[in-house]
């Protein structure tokens, strides 16, 4: 396995360090139009007219598109089909899209921006969740303003809790988060002289864009094909909404017949585009004396915003975490997705996991602490193991190194050998989580849950493939080439990954959910056979033994039982063409079945899971409330780490998004439901003065369905640093802090409370 | 010099390259570089100077190109990113990033790159203190930046090894 483990450098890297034009905002071409969306001054309101007279005097002005000039559905599809493209009549959130100018410069675009005169009669809006569910009058969303309610009924919660020595019921709350990938959002659209759409841009699901684009412009599938540009950051901020931006640039592309490019200012990006939803959970949960997890029951709700876009498999992944990785087999949840006049949320890394883990983490520490237990022997009594089931009814038959990640942050990070440490009015605490993933699409998108791969090996032993998912940073690319190059023996330099294109492969699903390097991993070990079959044929025939004796690898094929005996691959491949055998192959890879039953929430809803645990070390100023964070261990189980230092990297900045989640970051609305900081100098972000000393551990206990062993993790490094924070500030200094971020004004107030 | 919407006649320096050039009062430097030069490694983020994406070196020192006007180019030297590898032979900033792995999506790496290397051209052995400072004003949220400080140490004493 030479290549497999193997920290090659990264695939495409050297056209990234020297800055070459790759991202949509750096396309240029010929007879471009610039366009700029007009948006929603107000969170609910009826559009009673749209004017652009003023602009018919700007010299280069080309038009305005709205709901009446779309040809196709005025709707965006994702779960539910209620998202418009544009708003028609009513508008129900701030920054809600009502349509788009168009304009020969960028800098025309926005003198018509400025001149539109939008006229909306503002009407009372639903801002609050807890307010907005059942409300009487207002009705954004059914009869009851909920999207989706889940839920999980398992053993007898009530006997359950008479049973426990201990019992914690707290309420937590988390904010938005911004995704702030630092490459805004943007498209360019196309249109070719046959009637065909191109669509190229910054995204992470090709197939979705194809979908909402051909749905607005009533174009068959087969007539709009999507190019993915290089992506400038993802972590779920360029799932769903990408097909809002790329029907913005399609519309006036289409009945203007000219290339239109569109790229968001970094305002309007965090207005309008997708975030972590803010949650309040309710959470009440029990261990016996010998320190068992015996009863947990909670209730979660998430604010989705104006429209349902992904809160419902938001709040179906969110569900099935809602435990953590134990076993309990007294569970009661019930979760809620409910409709307020704000800005749609969507998917952020983790996906509806770590708002409710921040909850279970913080318990799990409290009851520890109740039963005056050490934290991590409390979680290792009760952690699943190989062989256990879990709180949803799934036996795990393989590959549970949630243990195992645990051992190794405390091994590392000196877990509770510390004296305490009182520097003058510093507290020095430490504070632990394990957490765990669901990879895949697993039951609430298994519809989806299948990938295309193709591989084609050109005469001079180069090759191409192209996969259905996306590289948006993570690396995918370079991890797919290193299991390409080593199906076919060849050496990494020979293999080019194609731009994700909606032309080349099958609808392969979404890039989400973890799911990128297990899911076309395998189809590309499937698309990788008949080739290698054929290399191998070959290479039988040219060394004169069976061809189960031959070894490829590095661009050499040798006699597995006698090394001297070689043959370049470069040699067998030509000979390949000569003879006329298939160097080319398609893969197709479906995963196995997911199942889960709405009423009670049994069932086994993810293929495999990731596991993981962090251990955050921190000192608090008791003086100011401030935090320094001095070092975080993070441990995670990855099935099989198919290149190290781009897991580590992950590691590294899932943690780091994760820290931002815990201390800093907190998108605030008015109370009508304006968003108040949506730019870097009061949204703030980790910069790398506030970066601790990270610990990445790589723990592989292979997952037998993945490629060479490996599963997705890139979400799950997020997942666990809030709760571990908080559990560090109260080992620091006994404040127990519920609602996210942990600023220092929090931990000050409660210090004073104390 | 002109009204805003007037133009100017300035001579600067670009990687190395002595230019001539007529600029109009109210254009930024990331305009200019972008659309004038087709110089697409200054990346813009924000257009607010929050996000460093649009690094560029101006006499040596990092600026935010999106708060630059392109006049105040008159009389200076600057570099972008494509000025800093030599054909296809890469800076040892640059090579270090990639060999750190410190590069994730790639669209804050020039700037952090560029960042880097001013801070590498004064103080050739860095602590991790300066380091941190050096690059505090690009945003990077991939990488965690934890690679980036491994790839501006790699860069460190790859540049004294040479000496």
């Amino acid at each position: 396995m030479g290549l497999i483990g193997k920290s090659v450098i990264k695939a495409g890297g050297v056209e990234r360090v020297t800055g070459k034009g790759t991202f949509v905002a750096d396309i240029k071409l010929p007879g471009m139009v610039y366009c700029a969306v007009i948006r929603s001054p107000v969170a609910r309101g009826d559009i009673i007219a749209i004017d652009d007279s003023s602009c018919n005097r700007v010299k280069g002005y080309l038009g305005l598109f709205t709901a009446k000039s779309i040809p196709g559905n005025n709707v965006i599809p994702i779960v539910f089909r209620d998202q418009p493209c544009f708003a028609a009549k009513r508008v129900n959130y701030h920054g809600e899209p009502i349509g788009v100018v168009a304009a020969e410069s960028k800098a025309i675009a926005h003198t018509a921006l400025n001149r539109i005169k939008v006229t909306v009669k503002e009407l009372e809006g639903l801002i609050d969740p807890l307010k907005a569910w059942g409300h009487r009058k207002i009705k954004l969303y059914g009869d009851d303003n909920i999207f989706r309610h889940s839920k999980i009924r398992r053993g007898d919660v009530e006997s359950a809790f008479r049973e426990c020595e201990v019992i914690i019921e707290d309420t937590y709350t988390t904010p938005y988060q911004e995704h702030a990938y630092i490459e805004p959002q943007g498209m360019v659209a196309n249109p070719l002289p046959d009637g065909t759409m191109e669509i190229y841009g910054s995204m992470q699901c090709p197939f979705y864009v194809r979908e909402a684009v051909a749905e607005v412009l009533a174009l068959p599938l087969s007539d709009v094909r999507v190019i993915q540009t290089s992506t400038g950051g993802g972590f779920g901020g360029k799932e769903d909404v990408p097909s809002l931006v790329a029907c913005q640039a399609a519309l006036p592309a289409c009945l203007l017949k000219r290339p239109v490019k569109l790229i968001y200012e970094r305002d309007e990006d965090m207005i309008s585009m997708s975030k972590r939803h803010p949650s309040w959970i309710h959470y009440k949960s029990g261990a016996t004396a010998d320190g068992i997890l015996r009863a947990i029951q909670a209730e979660y709700i998430i604010d989705g915003g104006a429209y349902s876009t992904l809160s419902p498999v938001v709040l179906f992944r969110g569900t099935v975490h809602s435990m953590g990785p134990y076993r309990c087999e007294n569970v009661h949840i019930d979760s809620y997705a409910v409709a307020t006049n704000k800005v749609p949320c969507g998917a952020f890394r983790g996906f509806g996991s770590p708002q409710i883990l921040f909850a279970v983490e913080s318990q799990m520490d409290r009851l520890a602490q109740g039963l005056k237990m050490d934290p991590a022997e409390f979680r290792r009594r009760n952690l699943l193991k190989t062989g256990d089931t879990t709180s949803f009814g799934q036996k795990l038959s393989w590959s549970v190194g949630a243990k195992e990640t645990l051992e190794k942050v405390v091994e590392h990070s000196g877990w509770r050998n510390h004296i305490p440490e009182s520097a003058g009015d510093k507290r020095i605490g430490y504070g632990l989580s394990t957490v765990f993933y669901g990879v895949g699409l697993g039951a609430g998108g298994k519809h989806l849950a299948r990938t295309g791969a193709r591989v084609m090996v050109e005469p001079d032993a180069s090759v191409t493939f192209s996969v259905g998912t996306t590289d948006m940073g993570q690396g995918m690319q370079t991890v797919l080439a290193q299991v390409v190059a080593q199906e076919l023996g060849l050496p990494f330099e020979n293999v080019r990954m194609m731009p994700t294109d909606t032309s080349r492969v099958p609808d392969s699903g979404p890039t989400v959910a973890s799911r990128a390097t297990t899911m076309s991993g395998n189809a590309l070990i499937i698309a990788c056979e008949k080739p290698r079959d054929s290399i191998l044929t070959e290479a039988s025939i040219l060394l004169k033994i069976e061809k189960h004796n031959v070894v490829i690898d590095e661009g050499i094929a040798f006699d597995r039982k006698d090394g001297r005996l070689k043959v370049t691959i470069k040699e067998i491949i030509k000979n390949c063409f000569g003879k006329r055998m298939p160097l080319t192959g398609d893969g197709w890879y479906n995963t196995p079945e997911t199942s889960w039953d709405n009423e009670t929430g049994i069932g086994e809803p993810y293929v495999t899971y990731a596991w993981a645990s962090n251990i955050v070390k921190l000192a608090v100023d008791t003086q100011t409330g401030e935090v320094e964070v001095l070092k975080i261990s993070s441990a995670h189980d990855v099935g099989k780490a198919i290149n190290p230092a781009m897991v580590e990297c992950q590691i590294e900045g899932g943690v780091i998004q994760g820290l931002g989640f815990a201390l800093t970051e907190e998108m605030m609305a008015d109370s009508k439901g304006k968003l108040l900081n949506p730019e870097f100098s009061t949204y703030i972000i980790p910069t790398a003065s506030d970066v601790p000393e990270i610990e990445p551990i790589i723990v592989e206990h292979p997952y037998p369905d993945g490629p060479y062993g490996a599963r997705g993790f890139g979400e799950q490094p997020l997942m666990g640093i809030a709760p571990a924070v908080a559990n560090a500030v109260a080992d620091a200094v006994g404040v127990r802090i519920t609602d996210l971020p942990i600023t220092a004004e929090k931990i000050w107030r409660a210090l004073r409370a104390k | 010099m002109e009204g805003i919407a007037g133009k100017m006649k300035i001579k600067f320096r670009l990687n190395g390259r002595l230019i001539n050039a007529d600029i109009p009062g109210g254009m930024r430097l990331i305009d200019l570089l972008r659309e004038d030069f087709n110089l697409t490694g200054t990346r813009e983020g924000c257009g607010k100077g929050e996000c460093g994406a649009c690094t560029v070196l101006l006499d040596g020192k990092p600026v935010n190109s999106c708060l630059v006007l392109a006049a105040q180019l008159k009389g200076r030297a600057m570099v972008t990113i494509e000025g800093l590898s030599d054909g296809d032979t890469l800076d040892p900033v640059q090579r270090a990033f990639l060999e750190a792995t410190a590069v994730q999506c790639g669209f804050c790496s020039p700037g952090l790159i560029l960042a880097a290397k001013s801070l590498l051209d004064k103080y050739p052995d860095p602590s991790e203190e300066q380091i941190k400072r050096a690059i505090s004003g690009n945003l990077c949220r991939c990488t965690g930046y934890s690679k980036v400080f491994k790839a501006i140490k790699m860069a460190s004493e790859t540049h004294r090894n040479s000496k």
